[in-house]
């Protein structure tokens, strides 16, 4: 072994290296198969900061088909119902720019759920057919009526209705869900500049 | 006496203003005219009401009811009649209004108590626990933490830590119970003792209650309970913080996340301890509290025990408060406290103090300065956080930067407000990104649970979409094979009739006449001839090998042989038979077939038929019934076809 290495120092460092590139394309090869991934790991990662209202306002249909959009370069300011917050997040995971919301697409509203008035109900069960999330009840010539906890506020029940009975009402605040908000915005300046500024 | 304490780690020292309301023993508050009692004082989810308006009550009788440890029983605070059960504005710092059972008192203020236990020392936890929920005993210091749930740990308790420390400025609400009340707080003491299996009490008190340290250990000397130590802690804010005064007492900090019970620890506030001894040994439900009333704007401040649902104006002029004089009415100390506007809020389970300043006494906070990092909040911060780092993060709106600062072990104490050179609102701006952050968590949760949802439905209707195909296509399939076995019983309707057939056969037969039989006969000759030359080889390579097959194969040679000239000689027989007259014979044959045939058909076998195919169909048609309602009425009416025929089939059996 010495002997050859001694007499062919080409010849061994030439079989060296293939004996190496062999050994790691196997193992490259054998990790590619092994951890492979499915899918497009960036795609959930927007998927998931997405606010799944499902709406469609972004001209996409559903939050999923928008992730895709997103990751091949569509524009982050597309999600009215996320709002200012979902765009913040998706520019900090794509290490882009901070986008004004796409005035076209519509503008940021507060959290809403569906409220069927009920006496005027048909029961056409069209608004059911819409909702992307099921959380519509009723079936055929009976009437139908949202569950609040499981809606999501995506308008898209509020269309279909043919005798237009369906309102989005604004989430009251409550003891439940009342909390602090931040203090009026400081002025940060001077105390000697106080109120001048 | 233990007297080993350990030091807080931050902390200020605002002025204590305690003496004020000091100087007065407790009065009482007396009856108003209308009491207003939310239905949620405590942490946790709001009672329910269980009484009807108009229904009469008596002090102490359950008014609002729940059924998890997480939420606290309500109970009528004076007898009279319920006037309205409604949203009213609620002593709440959001203002917002609450569920709330109206009494209008009738001023005999009836008990209705519970059976006491007396012999509480040798009740066993359950019932104690059980008795305290009932009672609505909920924390008294201003957390309002149902205290059946806090005891009701599975922890091993080794340690209880009663609560006498005060630390906030102006409240002396604990203090004054301390110095009245001391032999019913060590029994308070002994009954939690009991109840938690704990060995010992350390008993918190800050040094500047001479008085009530004195009231304390005089009933301990008194009662003779070793296990039982006052310990004295310097005056400090926020000393009273439950894992603060833990801190201080046993050098231990509670782990984060975690609670005191995970030390083997639990604490209860004086006046929670002494609303549960209430319950269990005198069976009163917690229904009435005692609130500091203090502030420059206060003639004659003092502490007063009130019954909850009274109205703060009551209280107010019970103690000759100036309106004129009054900046704001704060809830609570100067330094945790809420403010509000109306007086016509009730007093509940968690006001320990009604603060009324003037405007010279607590000025209104000057407008906030530009951060300048001095450091004086952190070296504040009793649980040793980054105050201005936590301020920087929560302007930003950077939420992970927030948690692994733990902005939640923030107990916000205000103790960085109090030291901020800047005057900056710290803790609101702490206490508004804690909740924007568990909006953001709920936010996220509920993004999930309509992505499961919207992804279960796509699935659904994809499901649905493909069973319509293959429905399509296994109807297409049965139709196919309806169609060929209708070919099939077609053509086997011509065989059914076998003597047409036969019929025709012979006809066309006859028709072929002689010539049919003559080829017949020529053809036999062949296969004879044909055989016979076989046999003949077999024979002669038998000869040549094996001699015992030679007899045998010589006789099939000779039989073949006989034949052959058989049927060379007499080339028609057999068929020369049969055509004499095929069509006659014909028809005898179908008759004899139709004969053989007819005969299993009888009557009984058909009806056997019939009935195998009726059960099959009403078989099919059950399970139509769940797989294919759309499809059902089809399977009824075949089964209907069949019963028919059934009958039918059976009455002709009958004849």
């Amino acid at each position: 072994m010495i002997e050859f290495i001694t007499a062919n120092p080409l010849l061994a460092a030439l079989f060296a290296l293939v004996g190496l590139s062999l050994i790691f394309g196997a193992v490259l090869g054998f990790a590619s198969e092994r951890f492979k991934t499915e899918g497009d790991p960036i795609t959930d990662q927007i998927c998931d900061l997405l606010p799944q209202t499902q709406c469609g306002q972004c001209g996409y249909p559903g939050c999923r088909p928008y992730a895709e959009a997103i990751a091949e370069g569509e524009r982050i300011n597309r999600c009215p119902p996320g709002g200012e917050a979902t765009i913040q997040a998706l520019a900090n995971l794509l290490d882009t720019e901070v986008l004004p919301l796409d005035e076209d697409v519509g503008e940021e509203k507060p959290k809403s759920v569906a409220v069927i008035r009920e006496d005027e109900c048909i029961g056409c069960t069209k608004c059911i057919q819409a909702c992307p999330v099921d959380a519509i009840l009723g079936s055929a010539k009976h009437m139908h009526t949202v569950i609040a906890s499981e809606c999501t506020g995506c308008d898209l029940c509020v269309e279909p209705c043919p005798v237009d009975c369906i309102d989005m009402v604004e989430i009251p605040v409550t003891l439940k869900n009342w909390h602090w908000q931040n203090p009026a915005k400081a002025n940060d300046i001077i105390a000697t500049d106080g109120g001048q500024a | 006496m233990s007297d080993i304490i350990f030091k807080l780690t931050g902390g200020v020292h605002p002025p204590q203003n305690k003496h004020q309301s000091t100087q007065r023993p407790i009065a009482a508050a007396g009856i108003p005219n209308t009491l207003v009692i939310p239905m949620s004082q405590h942490l946790g989810p709001p009672s329910k009401p269980i009484v009807a308006v108009g229904d009469r009550v008596l002090k102490g009788q359950c008014i609002g009811a729940t059924d998890t440890l997480k939420s606290a029983f309500v109970h009528a605070s004076t007898s009279g009649t319920v006037v309205a059960i409604e949203e009213r504005p609620h002593n709440h710092a959001s203002g917002l209004p609450a569920l709330s059972v109206v009494i209008e008192s009738d001023g005999r203020d009836e008990w209705q108590l519970m059976p006491a236990i007396k012999d509480w020392h040798l009740a066993d936890r359950d019932t104690l626990l059980q008795r305290i929920h009932e009672a609505g005993v909920i924390g008294m210091g201003g957390a309002g933490f149902p205290a059946a749930s806090k005891l009701s740990t599975d922890k091993n308790i080794h340690t209880l830590v009663m609560n006498g420390a005060e630390c906030e400025p102006y409240i002396t609400a604990d203090q004054m119970l301390m110095t009245e009340r001391a032999e019913e707080i060590i029994l308070s003491c002994e009954l939690l003792m009991h109840l938690l299996g704990a060995e010992k009490t350390l008993f918190g008190i800050e040094d500047n209650k001479p008085e009530a340290i004195a009231a304390v250990n005089a009933a301990l000397i008194e009662r003779g309970n070793d296990n039982i130590k006052v310990i004295v802690v310097p005056t400090v804010y926020p000393s009273g913080g439950s894992k603060q005064l833990i801190q201080i007492l046993t050098g231990k900090e509670v782990p984060s996340p975690g609670h005191s019970s995970d030390l083997g620890i639990i604490m209860q506030n004086v006046a929670t301890a002494v609303a549960a001894y209430r319950a269990i040994a005198l069976g009163e439900a917690s229904i009435s509290r005692i609130t500091t009333l203090s502030g420059d704007a206060i003639g004659e401040p003092q502490n007063i025990e009130v019954l909850i649902g009274t109205p703060l104006s009551q209280l107010l002029e019970q103690c000759q408060w100036q309106p004129a004089r009054a900046d704001r009415i704060v809830i609570g100390g100067p330094m945790m406290g809420y403010t509000i506007t109306d007086t016509s809020l009730p007093v509940i389970k968690t006001t320990n103090c009604l603060l009324v300043p003037t405007r010279e006494e607590l000025p209104p906070p000057p407008p906030a300065q530009a951060c300048i990092r001095c450091g004086l909040c952190a070296e504040a911060c009793p649980v040793s956080l980054l105050p201005q780092q936590l301020y920087w993060f929560s302007r930003a709106g950077e939420h992970d930067k927030l948690q692994d600062h733990n902005l939640f072990d923030c107990i916000e104490c205000g103790a960085c407000s109090y030291s901020c050179p800047s005057n900056i609102p710290l803790v609101q701006y702490y206490r508004a990104s804690k909740a924007e952050i568990r909006q953001a968590q709920a936010d996220t949760e509920k993004a999930e649970h309509a992505k499961q949802r919207f992804e279960a439905r796509q699935a659904r209707l994809q499901r649905l979409e493909e069973e319509k195909v293959a429905q399509r296509a296994a109807r297409a399939a049965a139709a196919k094979k309806r169609a060929e076995e209708a070919a099939t019983a077609s053509a086997k309707k011509d065989e059914v009739d076998p003597i047409q057939a036969a019929i025709e056969r012979a006809k066309s037969k006859r028709a072929g006449g002689n010539t049919a039989a003559t080829n017949e006969s020529v053809n036999q000759v062949t296969k004879l001839e044909k055989r016979l030359t076989a046999a003949k080889i077999k024979l002669a390579s038998a000869e040549t090998v094996d001699s015992d097959k030679v007899p045998v194969l010589q006789e099939a040679v000779d039989k073949l042989t006989q034949q052959l000239a058989e049927a060379k000689a007499n080339p028609v027989t057999t068929s020369h038979d049969a055509a004499v007259d095929p069509v006659q014979a014909a028809i005898e044959r179908a008759k004899a077939k139709r004969a053989g045939n007819a005969a299993p058909a009888s009557p009984a076998d058909e009806i056997a038929k019939l009935e195998k195919r009726l059960a099959s169909a009403i078989q099919k048609r059950d399970m139509a019934r769940d797989s294919m309602p759309d499809k059902l009425e089809a399977f009824e009416s075949a089964v209907a076809t069949l019963e028919e025929k059934l009958a039918a089939a059976k009455a002709k059996a009958g004849e």
